[in-house]
């Protein structure tokens, strides 16, 4: 959970800071989209560091939830007998929210995948024209697709919240209050960053 | 005052059980949960019907024997308090009151509240204790211990084993109590010998036993009558995986 987790999220933060290349124009984020392409040119072929790249990220996910699956079972099973009165979980939100976030992230990236990366859910949907695609994707009038993913991100927001802080734990560090702070600042900060792209074009920057 | 409860009760092991509501008056707002259980069985006993069974010993919050899920919560509402410790006044006249025993497979039901906890025998068997040889005691300070290691092996020392975290863990994980053992022994000199086996064999007996897996959840330690931290519990992982890199 720890490993894989980490990893996934080191490629979500990268994509984050990628994101925000967006403000400098069409141009330019095209320009940083084509480049992807091109990592290890030229001892790997065009987009080949992209598909080892993705390869990685699906194991990572495959693993993910896995184990995560390993471990609902295993809980199932500690509690055969449930309680009649349970009250709210006392733990954090996002603690309880784990494992029906973790299914929602994983749909919401499958959506994600076939908006933008395949562009058969996207109205625009041209490869290589990354800028006129997210604009055309956050236009005012599609303000039900901000809103997911809006949405989306935010419980990816919660999701790498506890998951962040749990791996810690899980690797054998934790100060409690300083594991607290520190994951809920990556986790804001993950969040406002990802927003702000469809925030942006939903008022009218870029287009 | 005067409590409604709803209290479970099962008839043996094999029994289904259910839910049985009593309603209880004339009780006093300084009398003990337990006490209150002690008059409700009286009166019980002399209408001639078969009183509650609940675990107790002690009755002073440090024998671990005492076990009821009091409304949804090991140990009743108040914080870092054995259901032993806690008061009626803690609850309001007239409010209807669930009690229910600790949840979880590796704690089989024997009778109405008590839950059979030998798993955590299993697990200190495993590696909670240390080689030490018999004869007249040592002198006191002839092994110094660090006092911060000190002070923190003497808060995981305070672990009652009374089940509670295992009660509260949504993934019914007996992490907590587990860490409890392992930091306490693992800080000390004495525990060095058998620290690196003394994590692997007793998670693996964890497992065995058939307690979930953690998920850093912390319900464990709102629950734990004794407060032991959850960073308890990232000290083990951090032994368990050392102690894994050099096997
Ligand atoms: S860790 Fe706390 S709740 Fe768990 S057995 Fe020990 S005293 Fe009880
Ligand atoms: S009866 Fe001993 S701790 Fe409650």
């Amino acid at each position: 959970m720890a490993v894989t987790g980490g990893l996934l999220l080191l490629f979500v933060t990268a994509h984050m800071v990628g994101n925000l290349k967006f403000f400098f124009g069409a141009e330019e984020f095209d320009g940083y989209a084509a480049w992807l392409r091109t990592i290890g040119a030229p001892a790997l072929h065009h987009e080949w560091f992209l598909w080892i790249q993705r390869t990685g990220l699906l194991l990572c996910v495959l693993l993910h939830i896995g184990t995560a699956t390993s471990l609902a079972v295993r809980a199932r099973r500690a509690r055969p007998v449930r309680y009649r009165h349970r009250p709210a979980v006392q733990g954090s939100y996002a603690a309880r929210t784990m494992r029906w976030g973790g299914v929602i992230v994983a749909l919401f990236v499958v959506y994600h995948l076939l908006d933008l990366t395949v562009g058969v859910l996207n109205p625009h949907g041209e490869h290589g024209e990354v800028h006129a695609n997210v604009v055309a994707d956050f236009a005012p009038e599609r303000w039900y697709v901000t809103l997911f993913y809006a949405l989306a991100v935010i419980v990816l927001g919660f999701h790498v919240q506890h998951g962040l802080r749990s791996a810690f734990q899980s690797l054998g560090r934790g100060d409690a209050r300083t594991l607290d702070l520190v994951a809920t600042g990556y986790a804001v900060a993950l969040v406002v960053g990802f927003l702000a792209v469809p925030v942006a074009v939903l008022v009218g920057v870029g287009s | 005052m005067k409590l409604t409860l709803r209290v479970w009760r099962q008839k043996g092991p094999e029994d289904k059980g259910r839910m049985v509501t009593y309603e209880v008056d004339d009780l006093s707002p300084d009398m003990s949960f337990l006490e209150m259980l002690d008059v409700l069985n009286e009166r019980l006993a002399l209408k001639g019907e078969e009183p509650i069974a609940f675990d107790h010993d002690c009755r002073e919050g440090i024998c671990g024997m005492c076990s009821l899920v009091i409304n949804g919560t090991p140990h009743g509402p108040e914080r870092a308090t054995t259901t032993c410790q806690l008061h009626l006044r803690k609850f309001k006249d007239g409010e209807v009151v669930d009690i229910e025993p600790w949840r979880a497979r590796p704690f089989p039901v024997i009778k109405d509240l008590v839950v059979d906890r030998s798993a955590f025998d299993k697990i200190i068997e495993a590696g909670g204790y240390i080689s030490a040889p018999t004869g007249s005691a040592p002198d006191a300070h002839a092994v110094p211990v660090p006092k911060p290691d000190a002070d923190r092996a003497f808060e995981a020392a305070e672990c009652i084993g009374c089940g509670a975290c295992v009660a509260a863990c949504p993934n019914g994980s007996a992490m907590l109590f587990t860490a409890a053992k392992v930091t306490h022994l693992g800080l000390l000199p004495q525990g060095q010998p058998e620290r690196d086996s003394r994590v692997v064999d007793m998670v693996a007996t964890h497992d065995d036993l058939g307690f979930g897996g953690c998920t850093n959840t912390g319900e464990c330690t709102v629950a734990c009558p004794k407060g032991i931290p959850l960073d308890t519990i990232a000290r083990l992982n951090h032994d368990y995986l050392k102690a894994g890199g050099k096997r």
